[in-house]
């Protein structure tokens, strides 16, 4: 059930993803906009980037042009395969780049031949997991190059940052990346985190904190705790929208955590564009729903 | 808001200051990695005259084909700093007027700058279909098939396109101004 047509609610996922803001982000930048005080600068920026959000819902057209690498994270019950998801997904992001709403994005590492049709090695990107009941649930994030630029890995301590091995130190990576990032990853960004985990596993988790809901609280008290501190923090480095100054530096920060290596201690930071693009949707006993 | 119609000449491009909000209506081309590092191999022949008192605009766009006609769908800026080791070059050799892109360029453009009578222009990292609508018509396209889509370059007519000069032909930079205000910010809040 569900599974003939699956490719087509791949390609309804990839253009929902592509050029609708989600909900979340919406209220964040408004929160933004009030920050920063009408009349301002970096409020008329912020206005901006609503007001291509709505032409871009409206026409259904990119909200960005760097449609980004497509990345889908699965969960997958016993009534599905992995193989025909994956051939569903690939089919859908060839055909949502001949329908306009990706950009033609998967290049040969080695010849510098654009595929054409956002598949190719490595490209679109999946992670399974698998469930115990039937149905498939898939989420899809959109996340453009020039965010994916300004990402940053850590290796604790470090002399420079005078970062220990404690939550203090990561603190210290996180707003080291986020002040070298400046205006180039489109401020204002969402940052995701992972403390632990090899080099790998680290960037993973970190990209995977931009499934949660901006409005959500973290489960683990001390890691709540310092994304409450570095929100604030990170929104009085004064990078502002589009780096040009403000009060809107990034619109929320989420962490996560893995076992690390006693030799090792990753601080993994990903840095994701005001166009926080995700999507996502539910399959079950032939009904699609979107959550 | 000033009106920049383009061609443009050096001296109207030393009127500019760092903060200026402009429009911009004219003939200019897309060039990000793949066309600039071309620019400094070659001597750009396809397009060395378009780009001769124009503007280069740091944009890898999603583009509509029907029939043979081209138009943007999509086309916001992409983050200029990539193209800090071949920009200054490429403002001295091919008389480019200004630079559009986001995120800011280093010091070797700035000096450019002053010293050829460029500017560098920031636009709203991002807001992709707003400013697509700024690109009324597609009049060329060079490298498509070498380059794909992203890194071609394309030959665009724009009507009224936003933009901010954030680097002036006299030293100024916003882009150092706010890189050095959130250093202190930075240092602070690192307790360093």
């Amino acid at each position: 059930m569900g599974h003939e047509r699956l490719a087509e609610h791949f390609l309804d996922l990839i253009r929902r993803a592509s050029t609708i803001l989600p909900p979340d982000v919406e209220e964040a930048i408004k929160k933004g906009i009030a920050n920063e005080g009408e009349g301002s600068g970096a409020a008329s920026t912020l206005k901006l980037l609503l007001e291509n959000s709505r032409q871009a819902e409206e026409g259904s057209t990119p909200i960005c042009q760097d449609t980004g690498s497509l990345l889908f994270f699965v969960e997958i019950g016993p009534d599905f395969r992995q193989k025909e998801v994956e051939e569903a997904a690939r089919k859908a992001s060839a055909e949502a780049t001949a329908k306009y709403y990706l950009r033609p994005n998967a290049v040969d590492a080695v010849t510098g031949k654009n595929s054409g049709d956002n598949t190719g090695l490595g490209m679109p990107y999946f992670h399974f997991d698998q469930m115990d009941e039937d149905g498939l649930k898939v989420r899809l994030l959109l996340k453009g190059g020039g965010s994916e630029n300004v990402g940053a890995q850590y290796k604790l301590p470090d002399g420079k940052l005078k970062a220990g091995r404690d939550l203090d130190g990561v603190r210290k990576c996180v707003l080291d990346a986020v002040f070298n990032a400046q205006g180039k990853g489109c401020a204002p960004g969402v940052i995701g985190v992972c403390v632990g985990g090899d080099r790998g596993a680290g960037f993973a988790c970190s990209k995977q904190q931009f499934l949660r809901d901006l409005g959500d609280t973290n489960p683990d008290p001390a890691l709540a705790d310092l994304e409450d501190r570095l929100f604030t923090e990170l929104n009085q480095l004064g990078v502002g929208p589009s780096g040009f100054g403000g009060k809107t530096t990034v619109l929320g920060v989420k962490i996560g955590k893995r076992h690390r290596v006693p030799a090792c201690f990753f601080v993994s930071v990903s840095y994701v564009c005001w166009a926080y693009r995700k999507a996502s949707m539910t399959i079950k006993g032939g009904e699609v729903s979107h959550d | 808001m000033t009106e920049i119609k383009l061609p443009v000449s050096a001296d109207e491009i030393r009127k500019l200051k760092a903060g200026d909000e402009v429009s911009i209506t004219g003939v200019m081309i897309t060039a990000r990695d793949a066309a600039h590092k071309y620019l400094i191999e070659t001597d750009g022949p396809e397009v060395k005259e378009i780009l001769k008192d124009s503007m280069i605009y740091h944009c890898g766009p999603v583009v509509k084909k029907e029939g043979d006609v081209y138009s943007f769908v999509a086309a916001g800026p992409t983050t200029s700093i990539r193209e800090e080791p071949y920009e200054a070059d490429v403002i001295d050799r091919y008389g480019v007027r200004g630079v559009i892109g986001k995120g800011g360029m280093g010091a070797k453009t700035l000096e450019a700058c002053g010293k050829h009578g460029s500017v560098y222009l920031s636009a709203v990292g991002g807001i992709a279909t707003t400013l697509a609508r700024s690109v009324v018509e597609v009049l060329d396209v060079h490298k498509l098939e070498e380059f794909g889509v992203p890194e071609a370059m394309w030959v665009i007519r724009v009507e009224n396109f936003p933009a901010v000069v954030t680097m002036d032909s006299h030293g100024k930079s916003i882009h150092d101004d706010v890189a050095k205000q959130s250093r202190e910010n930075y240092e602070r809040l690192l307790g360093t």
